[in-house]
């Protein structure tokens, strides 16, 4: 019989295929004495040399799909399968204590572990660990016959089950074959929800028990939209999702038509929708969807995919690459947003009670000034390149934004007087994500060339409620009224002084919000470039004179998130 | 035996890809090759062993080869090093 599972719709789109389970199976195995320890030495050579075989496939395999950079970490673990100390360290256990060459591996490998783990003035070492217990496991998987997950070796059609996907699951992933995924947790923001946009693969997340109900091949439904996914479907139903598929991609087609038009109202009025990128990878994406601008370049991808900080030519080369991508239209880059839940393994922060409340983004830089400085001149070098625009993220003070643009208006100077060359004009603006600034809007609004809001971390400082928490999740309201009379703060004290108020956090793309936000009059949606074109096919129904008296009526009458959503349905009926 | 002493330049020490290299080059050789550092050895054919060590900017370190092709050995990490800009 059927079986179904819900979940939150992270990423829109119908798949069916077999489910794939990202799952670690058991490795636990008991301690036996041996009577004839050569004999348990050649055990273990067979499981390394197995081991081995197996990582040189995976190793190809993630060069090919993935590229070379992503398959280095494998090189390190046939280097670290190569050593003679390890190796003959546990061959020496097995023969003086007569143990099995699971205890005999484990036991060693541990010692390995504590000491790299123990490097505590060196982050760097301590992240070995890991390479040394992931080596561990595949060459205990070996020897108690059981096999790992290899992502990196799919090559048939699937459906990705798992608790959660990291960074470094879904750089294993193929695209070709990977048809959707479901997890057991995270939410619309995860990293593996904002994957799944990025790769525009249907997928489920949250859903609470998806390993421990769907086994290994077991046919599967992932629709993305509504997040729901069928186990074990009927034939009819997979007729059903068909159909829909199939309506999807047709939809799909449509909006495409609208890749090279303007983002304009019924009544004929221009607005800008942009993408938010990761890496200068993800522009090839959002010229594809048909982006007008680049509304956020997160910037930290340059720190956090690097064992050390990332050189100024480094930075200086990534930024160029997306500024010449966009050929003349706007790139927004964000400096360096690392803190609260973003580490970095050669940097390290205090632990800390509250990390989203403390020591991250705009406070690190301007306390570490070398390493901003070493950003704002790659910056400053790019901008010869295109159309490059920076912002400060979590701005709270006029003081802050003061303090940045001068250490930005210092290094312009000294690259001018050097004869490096550097755009005209630059705009240099702040994210708009801390209530305060929003409160004093109207000053910043004096020194800040623009506004970006970023509403996930606006909504959660305002509503005092860690988005990453479930147990207070309905407090994510982005459609509340002291939301929306927040962001139509921002927006018209930008006005006021002249200047423009883009949006890129997930509600610039949310269909509710989209016309409020019309209404309210934001110059600039920035959005998963996939949200693009379905939000452009929006903008086309919608009339500003009606959409001002709706947003109007949102941020003065209403009372409830509930009242906002009833009135957006009413006025875009 | 074959020796050599390096000075290291390179602002994070031996570690990461550099350390890797290291050991490739000593791998390919049939003679014992260490490195030693503040009076520690540790072999050099042995990734464990040689970021076991710790080995950071400003160190003076020793490489060691003992074997039939010892002098090859040390000629070739003495270029790894220097290729690597790891020391001059």
């Amino acid at each position: 019989m059927t079986e179904k599972l819900k979940g939150i719709a992270a990423s829109d789109g119908i798949a069916a295929a077999k489910a794939y389970m990202l799952v670690q199976p058991d490795l636990s195995f008991s301690e036996t004495a041996v009577d004839d320890p050569e004999a348990e030495i050649k055990r273990l050579g067979k499981a390394v040399d197995e081991a081995k075989a197996e990582l040189k496939i995976i190793k190809e395999k993630a060069t090919a799909n993935l590229g070379a950079e992503e398959a280095e970490v494998f090189e390190a673990h046939l280097t670290i399968l190569s050593d003679p100390e390890l190796i003959g360290n546990i061959e020496k256990k097995i023969k003086e204590d007569k143990v099995n060459a699971e205890k005999a591996l484990k036991d060693v490998t541990d010692t390995f572990i504590a000491m790299f783990e123990g490097m505590t003035d060196n982050a760097y070492m301590q992240e070995r660990a890991g390479d040394i217990r992931d080596v561990t496991k595949r060459v205990l998987s070996h020897l108690l016959g059981v096999t790992l997950p290899n992502p990196a070796l799919i090559n048939d059609e699937v459906v990705i089950i798992a608790h959660d996907l990291t960074p470094s699951d879904t750089a294993q992933l193929d695209r070709k074959f990977v048809k959707g995924f479901i997890t057991d947790i995270g939410g619309r923001t995860s990293h593996s929800a904002i994957m799944s946009r990025t790769l525009e693969i249907p997928a489920i997340v949250g859903s609470g028990n998806a390993t421990a109900s769907i086994k290994e091949g077991q046919e599967v439904i992932v629709d993305g939209t509504a997040g729901i996914a069928l186990v074990d479907p009927s034939a009819s139903e997979l007729k059903e999702y068909q159909q829909k598929a199939t309506a999807f991609a047709k939809q799909k087609a449509e909006w495409k038509q609208l890749k090279d038009a303007k983002s304009v109202t019924a009544d004929g009025k221009q607005f800008i929708l942009g993408a938010n990128i990761g890496t200068p990878k993800d522009v090839e994406g959002a010229n594809d969807n048909g982006a007008e601008a680049v509304g956020l370049f997160r910037s930290e991808f340059l720190y956090m995919d690097s064992s050390e900080l990332p050189s100024e030519e480094d930075q200086f080369k990534a930024y160029k690459q997306a500024v010449e991508g966009l050929s003349g239209r706007q790139v927004v880059v964000r400096t360096m947003d690392i803190g609260g839940d973003k580490e970095l393994p050669y940097l390290p922060l205090p632990e800390e009670m509250n990390p989203f409340l403390g020591y991250r983004a705009i406070r690190i830089s301007l306390d570490k000034q070398d390493i901003f400085r070493t950003q704002l001149r790659a910056l400053l070098r790019a901008s010869h390149y295109g159309q490059l625009a920076i912002m400060f993220p979590m701005i709270a003070t006029v003081k802050e934004f003061k303090a940045a643009k001068a250490i930005y208006e210092e290094e312009r100077a000294k690259l001018i007087a050097a004869g490096t060359p550097v755009a005209d004009h630059i705009e240099v603006g702040m994210m708009m994500e801390i209530p305060a600034a929003a409160m004093i809007a109207d000053k910043l609004a004096k020194y800040s060339d623009f506004f970006s809001i970023g509403t996930n971390d606006l909504i959660q400082y305002s509503m005092a409620a860690d988005r990453g928490n479930e147990h207070v999740s309905y407090l994510y309201q982005p459609y509340n009224p002291s939301i929306l009379r927040l962001i139509k703060n921002i927006i018209d004290a930008s006005h006021a002084e002249g200047k423009w108020t883009g949006m890129c956090g997930e509600m610039a793309g949310d269909q509710v919000a989209v016309p409020i936000l019309t209404g309210l009059g934001l110059d600039e949606f920035s959005m998963s470039a996939t949200s693009i074109l379905k939000t452009r096919s929006l903008m086309k129904k919608l009339d500003t004179t009606k959409m001002s008296e709706l947003a109007q009526k949102a941020v003065t009458e209403c009372e409830t998130t509930e009242e906002v959503v009833a009135l957006v349905k009413e006025y875009t009926k | 035996m074959e020796k050599k002493e390096f000075h290291i330049i390179a602002e994070t020490g031996i570690h990461a890809r550099p350390a890797t290299l290291l050991v490739q080059a000593a791998s390919k050789f049939n003679a014992d090759v260490t490195l030693s550092y503040n009076g520690k050895s540790v072999n050099l054919k042995s990734i464990m062993g040689v970021m076991s060590l710790g080995v950071g900017q400003n160190a003076d370190v020793t490489i060691a080869a003992d074997g039939a092709d010892e002098a090859d050995a040390v000629a070739a990490i003495a270029d790894t090093m220097k290729k690597e800009g790891l020391a001059e």
